[in-house]
Formats: C-alpha cells, structure tokens, sequence
C-alpha cells in the first residue's frame, strides 16, 4: 500500500532520508494505528521501511531465507513495528514476510512493469544510495549478494550458458527495490518508479485482494499526505529541479517545484494543496500538447514522459463533473467546480440559452460581488464579465435585473443555484471530441457521466450508456466500443469511430476508461480498483470512484475552510490572490487523513498511488451492485474457471499463469472473462473491456529483421507443480496467487501480458523498450535456449491487433499475417467465425494456439492448438454505425493480411485457473529465482518461484523466450518443442499456461 | 426547468376555416366528409376546457381561408420557456401559417427565432418536449436542418433525433402524460421510437402504453391549482385507451371530443400552443 508507489525518481534522490522519514512515519504511524492488527502490520511494515521493498526484492532470490526466518505467518506484528527504527538495518524479508508471500507474484510482476530504464535508474540509483546512505546499502547489499548467490545456483540447474551475466542484473534490480521501498515511503505520492512502484503496489493489492483493501488504501492515504508533506524538503537534495506553472481555476498561476522525474501525481498534491481542496478526485490537471490538444496529466506517470517537449505549463481543471454538484461536502469544492464552469459556459464549450446565461451571471455576480449595489454595478462594470461567448447589453442587463433578486443570498448559496443550473444543461460534463463515422461523416463523441454520446451538429444521434458498453479499444486513429447485444439481437456489434489521429483515438479511449471507472463503479473496492490501476498504470484510471471519493468526503471533518472568491473579471490576479490555506486547517486536514481509525479512503492517497501501478483488471468492472469482492474477482475468474483437467496429480486448478508475453502495448482483457462475469452477473454485467492497443516497438525485432515481419517471438512458459499433497482448495489459492505473480510479471516483459483478461497490458509505449531485460522470468530451464518462436496469432479475443486501421473487427483474428514462416496460428477459425457470432467467451478460453501442443492436450478445455498453416489471414470486421438511422450498418471488410506492416500478436494458453485472486492467503514465497540466458538470436528468462502455503509448497516455473530472428524460424515447431521440452524436463509439473507474443516490425505512423 | 414542467398560463388557438373540409391536408382516406359543424362544436368545447375549466388565457386568431390547415398551430411555432421558434413547416402549403402566430406570440413577449434556413423543416408535431430534453422525429414534414436549427434555439437542452417513417409527426402516437410520463402508441413503429428515445435519453421516462396510436396523444398540464391535468381522447374514439388513462389516479382527467379534425390529422395538441408566461417579479 503505501510502497506503492515509489518513484525512481525519489529513490534515486534521498534514499537515507527517505528511510529515516519513513521510519519516523512508521513510528507515528504506528502509534497511531496501535489498535490495528495482523493486517495492519503487513501495511505498516511495507509502508515505513525500505528493507520491506528490499524484502521484496530479495524475495525473489532469497526466498529460501526469508522462509527461513519467518516461514509462513506474518511477522509479529508488535515486534515488527517496535523495530521499525531498526527496521532498516533488518533484512527486508525478515519484517516483510508476510508481504512478501504475499508479493511475490506481484514482485515478479513489478518488474515487468518496469522497463528497462527502470533498471538502469535502478541500479544507479542504487550506487548512489549506497553511498549515500550505509544503513540502506547494508540491506541492499545483502539482498543483492543473496540474490546473485541464488541465481548462480539457480543458474546451473537452468542452463549454465548464459546465466551468470543475466543474474547480476537480477541482483541489482532487487538492490534497487530496496531503495525504491524506503524512499517511496517518503515520497509515496509524489513519484512512483514503475518499476519500483509496481513493485510495492504489488504487495498491497494482494493484501487487499486478500483481506483489507479498505485499510490499505486508508494507509495508503495516510501515508501519501505524509509523504507529499515530506517530499519538498526531500526534492532539494539531488533531483533536478523544475518549474511548472499551474493555471488556476481563477486565472491565477501557481509556480510550483518539481523534480524534474516526479510524477503527475506530487504536482497535483501541490495544487490541491495550495488549493486546500480535500475533494479532489473530481479535479484533475491538464496540459496541452504539440498539436494543442488538451490531455490529461495522469498522476501515475512522469510528467516529464507525458509533456515530452511541451512547456511545463499546465491548467487545474475538473476532469469529472458531478452530476449531481449538491452532494459535494465542500463549498471550496464547489467553488471550484463554479469557476470552471464559468470558463465552459463564457467560452462556449457549455452552450446554453439566453436566459440561462443571465442567469448564471446573476449568481455569479451574486457570488462574487454579493449583494446587489446599485453604486457599484454599473452597466459598465459588469462588462468586466464574460457571461457568455459574445456578450450583449441585452444580456447583462439582464443579469443585473436577475441579480438584484437574489439579494441575501451568500456566496456559497450562489454558488449552489448556479450548479443546479448549470448541471442541468444538456452538455454539462460532455468531454467532446471531434470525429468521423464509419462514413466519413464528422460527428462528435461526447463522453460523460452516463456514457458515451454521439452528436452530429447540435444534434445527439446516438447514445450508448455504459452499461451497454461491453468494450472500448482503440486502434491507430479508430476508436471502437463494443455494444452489448439488444434483447432482439443475438450479438454484439462494434461501432467504430474515426479519430483525427492516433493520439486523438487513445485520447478518447483514455477519457472513456477514466469516466466509466469513475462514475460506473460504484463499489468502493479497492482491490479491484487497485489491480486495475496497478496493470494499466498508463490507461487505467487509478484514482478513487465517485462513489468513493463521496464517502470520502463524509469523513471530512474540518471547519471550512476560508478561502476567497476571486472575481472573474479580474482574472490576473496575483498568486497570492489564490485560496489561502489557513495553517491550522491544513494541520487538521493531515490529521484527519492520517487518524487510523477514520479510514478516510476517500482522501488516502494511498489509493491513488496504488492505482498507479498496476491494475489490470480495471479493465474489466463490475456492475456497482455487485460486491466489491465481485467486482475484483469476476475479471480474474474465467481464467481460474478453466480447470486442468490433466494435471490433476498434482491438482492445481488454478495455476494460472499469465505468462505473458510482451507487452506493453497491447493491453488485453479478455473477453472471456467478461463474458463470463457477465453471465454470473446475469443481468446487466456491466464489464467493459478496455482495451487499448498500441504498437509496440521493440528494439530487438527491429534490428533483427529486414522487412517484413521477422517475428520475434516471445514465449512464456509457466508451469506449476505443487510438491506436497495437494489441497485442492490450498493449492488453488497459492495457485492464485500465484497468478496474480504471474500475470504482473508477465507485465515486466517488455511486451506484456496479455493475458486474459484482467490484464491490460500497459502499453507502455516507454516502458515497452526496457522490458525485456528486466524481465524476470521464472524458470526453469524447461525450455532454456530454445529459440522458440512462435508466431502464433493469438486469438486472445481482446487484443486487437494492429492491422488495418479500417478493420475495426472487435474479434479480429490476427492473422498472422506475413508471418514469414506461414504458420500462423490460430484460432482464426474461432475468430473469424466469431465474427458471426461465437461467444466470445469461447475464443477466449480456446484461444490458445499450439501446434505443436503437447503440453497442451493436458488441459482439457484448454488451450486448443491451432495451426494454421494458412497463410494470410482474412480479418473480418463488423463495424456499425452510431447512427442511430442509419440502422446499424454493417460492413465487413475482408482484408489480407499481408499489408501490415507490424503487428504484434499475442496468444496465450492457459490450462486452468483457481480463482485465486489473491483473496485467499497468498502463502508464503519461499523462493524465487530468475535466470537469463542469452544466445545468438535467443534470450531465455526463467523465473522459478516457490511459494509455501498452508503446508503445501508450489514451485512456479515462468519461463520467457525471446527468439530475435528473420521469418525463417517455424515458430510454431519451435514453441511446440519449447513445451514439449518443458514437459520433459519437469515431468512432475503442468504447464498451465503459454502465451506467444509476437512482433513484427512496423512502421506505425501514429505515434 | 423540470419543476414547472406542465405549467402553463395561456394558450393560442386559431379557429378552422372553412376551407379545412375540403383541402386540409390528410394522410387518410379523402373521402371521409369532415362535418365543419361537428369541428365548430369540438373547438368550442377544447376552448372551454383551456378557458373556463383550466383557466388558461386563450389567445385566439382568426381563421384563414387560404390556410386550410391553419387550425393545427402547433406546428409553426414551437415554445420552450420564454423563447418561441417560429418554424418552417414542411408542408409549403402550411408555410403561410407562421405569420399569424408569429406575431401573436410576440406579442406575448416571448423571444422569437425564426428559423428561415430554406433548407430546413421542422412541424411542431414533430417536436416532444419531456421537460428535460427534446425529441425531434424526422419525418415527412421534419429534416436534420430543422432539428439543428431547434437545438441552436433551445440551447439548454439535449436534442435526440428519432426517425418517424410510418406516421405524420412524432405526436401521431405519442405525447407527454406527466412528468417524465411519456404516453404512447402500441403500434411497432410506436414502440421502437419509444426505445429509441429511452436509448438516447440521460433519463429515465415511464411510458403509458395505450392500444391506439392516436390516442397517445393527449395535453399534460401541471396547474397551480389543479394539479396533474390530462385532456386525452373520449372512451366514444378510443374505449380501450380511454380505459388506460381513467386508471391515472393523480390526474384531473378530461376527455375531450376530436373526432372531426382527426379526420385530418388532427391531434389534441395540434390545436393549441401552451404557453407559459410567469406573472412578472
């Protein structure tokens, strides 16, 4: 939870302070959240200490010690917070255990999230902590040593070729975490390293699927306010330092001091704290960018990555209109939603009527200039003010006449007629945005708080609530969401929309995800939520719902605040005009958000930052009325339901595996899931898939192949075998938490996971590069050096594939295409078909494409080998019209594939998974190692994880191949014999899961 | 906006020519004689019920010959507020029509938008105002440009558009019966335009189905003293739906006669144009 977050950034800059600061943290909180037991402590321990991250780190290859010393149950918890001043000097594993088991999946995962950079930054950050800070290098230093020890054993059993070069980079990443943990416990908020923070937020989203989300994200909240606080004094030290300047919602600029890697995040704290705004998840910050469109800053990256050459120059504005303004607890707030609403309605962009002009001037006359003072207000001042787009006499004589009827009426009570009016305008808080149908015909796309709305003119053609939305993606400069069927209709229908441009399409597909999270879900859990923010740092929304952030703001518990209206008229104000925040009532805010007790959640940072790092399943949402357990689980649930069936000896049913190949990019869900929720859910599942594409470069493809596709294929191979007598029910849970492991570490590979269906994958058109190094791969060598490529297409159902911009196809098949070697894989049979109208629930599960698949035939639903030796695949694609006249149109396009230019493609198998979402106890992680082998053209990745729980261990194996080569390579004989190898060699084990992902070059325009 | 939906203080009428009998346009059968006697007395009767029993200021204008279906104002003139859209009727026959009520509706003091894009049509009867939004049918008498030029009037609102294929206007079977109340038909064509609009709607309606198209549509008014008041069709035109308004507990229910004009298409809210003008502060 509260390592959540911690940014590279940060670490690199103070990591003695940073653990000294989260030591006294620890200390205060501790004292006090005394009362707070075992689960509390997993959190606090996390939280504070840097030797928690490193824990976590050296979890993975020192696993075995950390067992060791705490096997199973979590550390003692009193024992652990009186030592927290010591803590730093302990061995992470020693004061995290119970995290760490809970973590490791996570862990594994972190990394991949992480891109290479991360590393890099890692391990200098790490030398400079070393130097910096003795008591921090001494933790590191051991887990590093440790680590390398455990991959050198580690080494030998896989493969001895390349192993040793690889293991060092293991052993400094896991340094760096360490770091990362102490100082993100300083800086939480502010800046989270993906990798780092992915890390640590992996950690608390277990604990939180498991048991405590809710006090997690209290924590975390806690927490962050104390980090944001502590974080200035710590940006002096060696951070570069920069300017960004904020235009308030009153005209005003707020200059405020970044380091130059911090994250959207830290600078939005600053503003709402400059703003003494507690309610501030209806707010966001925006800037423009090269093509002066407006984005969204997104707290969870760094700004520097997402303003890229633009000015650090940025607008506080509401990004989420309540619709309902009354509800808001603070008048501040709604001050603030006042303001902004002024610059909408006077710019034009809130178009209304005459008489709702004047009377909304009226109030804010009323508002800002009180009472009605026939002196003062002369026609002419009232000038000043910008009513309306173009201004009469007419009209501000009007709003003078209004005006003097609302005489008495406070500033606040202004304020509150003003939204009851404003709120009601057709187009209050549609976030529109220019586009074309499937025509040709320029439309618009509003999004809101309700949906998804479709307006040609002035006039609204279409709308498709959220709960009609099975799932939005984006691809290229198409935007497409997916509509569930009518009840006439037997299957679902995309509709797609033509964006100006790439960046536009990912715009639109960004702000729908935000607005449906945070005005569709309801339920205040947050391990949903966390996952979701975890996977998709990049697209899922991570903060708080409206749901949450209202009960949030029932915990407010301040006098309200003072603060000054500003006149709209004189909109150069200096700064100092800007709110003022009384020192006592800031004193108080951190007060409330930090007593233990209260929970406020809605104000914990913590959840914003845990949302950060990864949250794959965000993808997928459940309906508001489902529990918040539900919300989270559903996702996950259709991987779990596939059971392996042969593998029963060892009865895992849930290993799941996410192994996951690549990708950033891609981000998948799977559409089975969803289906499968929805049908658990019956009625109205409201599960939108998000899915969002993106191509993915890769370094290694690129340099390897000439033209066409040179498929680089990267193959995971995950398998599971549980040792001791099998549980079921045990095993499934490690199974699962195992799979939450798997998946995030899927997310390390630079090409990420796709796996079913919660992850998204990031698509992380940075972090993509860094991936594959870090990647830790769990593994043994079952496959080792293969270079097994595979281009196998995968039919995993979300994942669009980058083909043709026209061919929206929801189920595209990919085909693989060009795939030099012909073989493509896949389900095309299913897909295409699919288009007609196979259950997606069916592709999805039957996605998996092997030809070769021996390993395969083991699981029973599973993963069904399809070897296509087709050639080019035809993609088939439904694409519907918003117009609502035109009855929906329908075209198929059949395309070749050969066109493409880069594709990546991503197939996963899985044989069956256990629900385990992480609810249940993750167990305890024994061990976890992560060999690298390198060859000519392949680069092997096995990450070996042992997890003890309950009395049963399991030894999870991922295995990723990078196989970097011309077309020449028959992937699908190469992936075949990888499995068939890995059967081989583990005999006792089950190979539950594979995913291919394969690229190809491209040569995408689009950004 | 939604508190005072139904609230109106006067009414326009004009009375119906002569020459309605014979050139009025119609969509049904032409030889259905319209006894001009039988329509003096319908008027007579719809003017009561506005005037003496609800109280309504009743504005009347004089019949036009030339104007055969002068009678249907709610056609050239649609108004929302304080704000009166003077149409152009897809009818070019009707187009005339608008002068009249132009400036009596000036004269009324509301703010006038005439919509004089050559390329646009747009029928009152096309027209459904919910209180929260409008719904526009585009039909023989009602194109996009005119929808566009309604949303540009009435700016406050959502304007959804739903295509009307198998009836004159959007009213043909449907209408407002109460806040967030809408009244319709039980024909196919009826239905789907009902989802349509729920689809395109941000909010929630309830719909009064009844057997008859034309019987769907009724005047909903919500007066300071009278409360829920529905005119709606006799049980004589339409037993069965007649049978499904009378269960409108919290209505004040008044059947009125429209047998004659409905002849030519006539519905009850093609006669009048509601008004609501708040007493000045």
């Amino acid at each position: 939870m509260t390592t959540e977050v911690g940014s590279e950034p940060e670490v690199k800059k103070e990591p003695e302070k940073s653990s000294e600061e989260a030591q006294a943290e620890q200390q205060q909180q501790l004292a006090e959240q005394p009362a707070e037991p075992s689960e509390s402590e997993p959190s606090a321990a996390a939280e504070p200490q840097p030797t928690p991250t490193d824990s976590t780190k050296p979890d993975n290859t020192d696993q075995q010690e950390n067992a060791e010393a705490e096997p199973s149950s979590p550390p003692p918890s009193s024992g652990q917070k009186k030592e927290k001043g010591i803590s730093r000097f302990l061995p992470p594993w020693l004061k995290r255990q119970k995290s760490h088991s809970q973590v490791e999946p996570k862990e594994s995962s972190s990394p991949t999230d992480t891109p290479n950079q991360t590393l890099t930054e890692k391990q200098e950050e790490e030398e400079k902590e070393e130097e910096e800070a003795e008591a921090a290098e001494e933790q590191v230093g051991k887990a590093p040593e440790e680590a390398e020890k455990r991959q050198e054993e580690a080494g030998p059993k896989e493969e001895g070729e390349a192993v040793s070069p690889v293991v060092e980079q293991p052993a400094e990443t896991k340094e760096v975490k360490a770091e990362v943990k102490e100082e993100v416990k300083a800086e939480e908020v502010q800046a989270e390293n993906n990798s780092v923070g992915s890390v640590e937020t992996q950690p608390a989203k277990e604990e939180k699927e498991g048991t405590s989300a809710e006090k997690k994200g209290e924590k975390g909240g806690e927490e962050v306010q104390e980090s944001s606080v502590l974080s200035p004094l710590k940006l002096g030290k060696k951070m570069k330092i920069v300017v960004c300047h904020v235009t308030l919602l009153d005209g005003t600029q707020f200059p405020c001091e970044v380091e130059k890697r911090a994250k959207g995040q830290y600078l939005f704290f600053k503003v709402c704290e400059h703003l003494n705004l507690l309610e501030k998840d209806y707010f966001g910050l925006s800037f423009k960018d090269n093509a002066d469109q407006r984005c969204w800053l997104d707290p969870t990256k760094e700004i520097k990555r997402q303003i890229r050459n633009s000015q650090w120059q940025f607008a506080f504005n509401v990004k989420f209109y309540p619709p309902d303004p009354s509800q808001l607890t603070e008048d501040i707030t709604r001050y603030l939603l006042c303001l902004q609403l002024r610059q909408d309605v006077s710019s034009g962009r809130l178009p209304c009527s005459f008489v709702t002009h004047a009377l909304l001037g009226s109030y804010t006359l009323q508002a800002e200039l009180g009472d009605y003072d026939p002196e003062e207000q002369r026609l002419d001042s009232i000038a000043d003010f910008q009513f309306a787009p173009s201004q009469t006499k007419e009209l501000e004589e009007k709003v003078v006449e209004l005006h003097k009827s609302h005489r008495g009426m406070t500033p606040a009570q202004a304020d509150v007629q003003f939204l009851e009016n404003a709120k009601k305008l057709s187009m209050y808080g549609v976030d529109l945005h220019h586009a074309k149908d499937s025509e040709g015909v320029d439309i618009m796309l509003g999004v809101c708080a309700n949906g998804l709305l479709i307006y040609k003119d002035r006039l609204r053609i279409n709308r498709f609530a959220w709960p009609k939305i099975l799932k939005i993606s984006y691809k290229r400069s198409n935007f497409y969401i997916k509509i569930r069927p009518g009840e006439a209709e037997q299957f679902e229908s995309t509709v797609g929309f033509k964006l100006p441009n790439h960046r536009a399409a990912k715009r639109v597909w960004k702000v729908c995800v935000e607005h449906h999270t945070f005005f569709r879900l309801t339920n205040p859990e947050q391990p949903t939520k966390s996952k979701f923010l975890t996977l998709g740092s990049k697209f899922r929304y991570s903060g708080r719902t409206q749901a949450q952030t209202r009960q949030a703001s029932t915990l407010i518990d301040r006098p309200a605040p003072y603060f000054e209206r500003t006149s709209s008229k004189r909109i150069s104000r200096s700064l100092d005009g800007a709110p003022v925040i009384s020192v006592s009532d800031h004193g108080h805010m951190l007060d409330s958000a930090r007593t233990p007790g209260s929970g406020e959640n809605g104000h914990d940072p913590a959840l914003e930052l845990s949302s950060d790092s990864k949250s794959p399943q965000v993808e997928e949402e459940a309906e508001p009325g489902k529990g918040a357990v539900a919300g989270a689980v559903p996702a996950e649930l259709p991987f779990e339901t596939g059971t392996d069936g042969a593998d029963s000896s060892e009865t895992k049913k849930g290993n799941v595996h996410l192994g996951t190949v690549s990708s950033a990019e891609s981000r998948n869900i799977d559409q089975s899931a969803e289906d499968k929720l929805n049908s658990e859910i019956n009625g109205q599942p409201e599960v939108i898939e998000v899915v969002e594409e993106t191509v993915v470069i890769e370094e290694v493809v690129k340099a390897a192949k000439p033209k066409s596709s040179a498929p680089e294929v990267s193959v995971t191979v995950a398998s599971s075998a549980t040792e001791e007598v099998p549980e079921v029910k045990e095993e499934e849970e490690k199974s699962a938490s195992s799979d939450s492991e798997s998946e995030e570490e899927a997310e390390f590979h630079p090409q990420s996971p796709s796996d079913s269906a919660h992850h998204i994958q990031e698509e992380p058109e940075e972090e993509q590069e860094q991936s594959q190094k870090a990647p830790p791969t769990n593994a043994e060598p079952q496959q080792d050096a293969e270079p097994e490529t595979t281009d196998k297409v995968e039919a995993v159902v979300n994942q669009q594939k980058e083909e043709d911009e026209k061919t929206p196809g929801e189920e595209t098949v990919v085909a693989p295409e060009d795939a030099p070697n012909g073989h493509h894989v896949q389900d095309g049979e299913e897909a295409l078909t699919s288009l007609g109208a196979v259950a997606e629930e069916e592709e999805e599960l039957e996605p998996c494409v092997v030809n070769g698949d021996a390993s395969h035939a083991e699981t029973e639903r599973v993963p069904q080998v399809i070897c296509c030796s087709e050639p080019p695949v035809v993609k088939t694609e439904m694409v519907t019209i918003s117009d609502t006249f035109a009855a929906q149109k329908t075209e198929i396009a059949t395309k070749e594939v050969p066109i493409v230019h880069t594709e990546t493609k991503t197939i996963t198998y899985e044989a069956a998974q256990l629900d385990g979402t992480g609810d249940g106890e993750p167990g305890v992680l024994m061990t976890a190692q992560t060999i690298t082998s390198e060859s000519l053209c392949t680069t092997t990745t096995t990450h070996i994880t042992k997890t003890l729980k309950g009395g049963l261990s399991e030894t999870r194996i991922e295995k990723r191949i990078v196989i970097t080569g011309d077309s020449d390579i028959d992937h699908d004989q190469a992936l075949a014999q990888a499995i068939k190898e890995a059967k081989e060699q583990h005999p006792d084990m089950s190979v539950t899961r594979v995913v291919v992902h394969k690229e190809t070059e491209l040569a995408e325009d689009d950004d | 906006m939604q508190a005072d939906f139904g609230r109106f203080t006067h009414a326009v009428i004009r009375a119906a020519p002569d020459s309605l009998a014979a050139q009025a346009l119609r969509s049904g059968p032409a030889e259905l004689q319209v006894d001009m006697e039988a329509v003096r007395r319908e008027e007579e009767q719809y003017v009561s019920v506005l005037e003496k029993t609800l109280g309504l200021r009743v504005v009347r204008l004089e019949a036009d010959e030339e104007l055969p279906d002068c009678v249907f104002v709610e056609d050239p003139a649609v108004v929302c507020g304080n704000t009166a859209l003077i149409t152009r009727p897809g009818a070019p026959s009707r187009r005339k029509e608008t002068e009249a009520l132009k400036t009596a509706l000036a004269n009324l003091d509301l703010n006038i938008v005439e919509m004089t894009d050559e390329s646009a049509t747009l029928d009152g009867g096309d027209v459904l105002f919910t209180g929260r939004e409008f719904f526009v049918g585009l039909s023989k008498r009602t194109n996009r440009r005119g929808a566009e030029i309604l949303a540009d009037t009435f700016q406050d609102y959502a304007v959804s558009t739903v295509p009307v294929l198998d009836t004159l206007h959007l009213k043909s079977f449907c209408s407002m019966a109460g806040p967030g109340l809408i009244a319709i038909g039980s024909s196919e064509a009826a239905q789907k335009a009902l989802k349509t609009m729920q689809q395109m709607s941000d909010h929630k309606y309830d719909k009064l189905t009844v057997p008859d198209d034309l019987a769907a549509n009724c005047i909903y008014m919500n007066l300071p003293d009278k409360g829920h008041v529905l005119l709606h069709c006799t049980p004589e035109a339409f037993p069965e739906s007649a049978k499904v308004f009378e269960k409108l507990k919290d209505h004040m229910l008044i059947p009125v006669h429209n047998d004659e004009k409905r002849k030519v298409d006539g519905c009850l809210t093609c006669c009048s144009v509601l008004i609501n003008k708040p007493s000045k502060v």
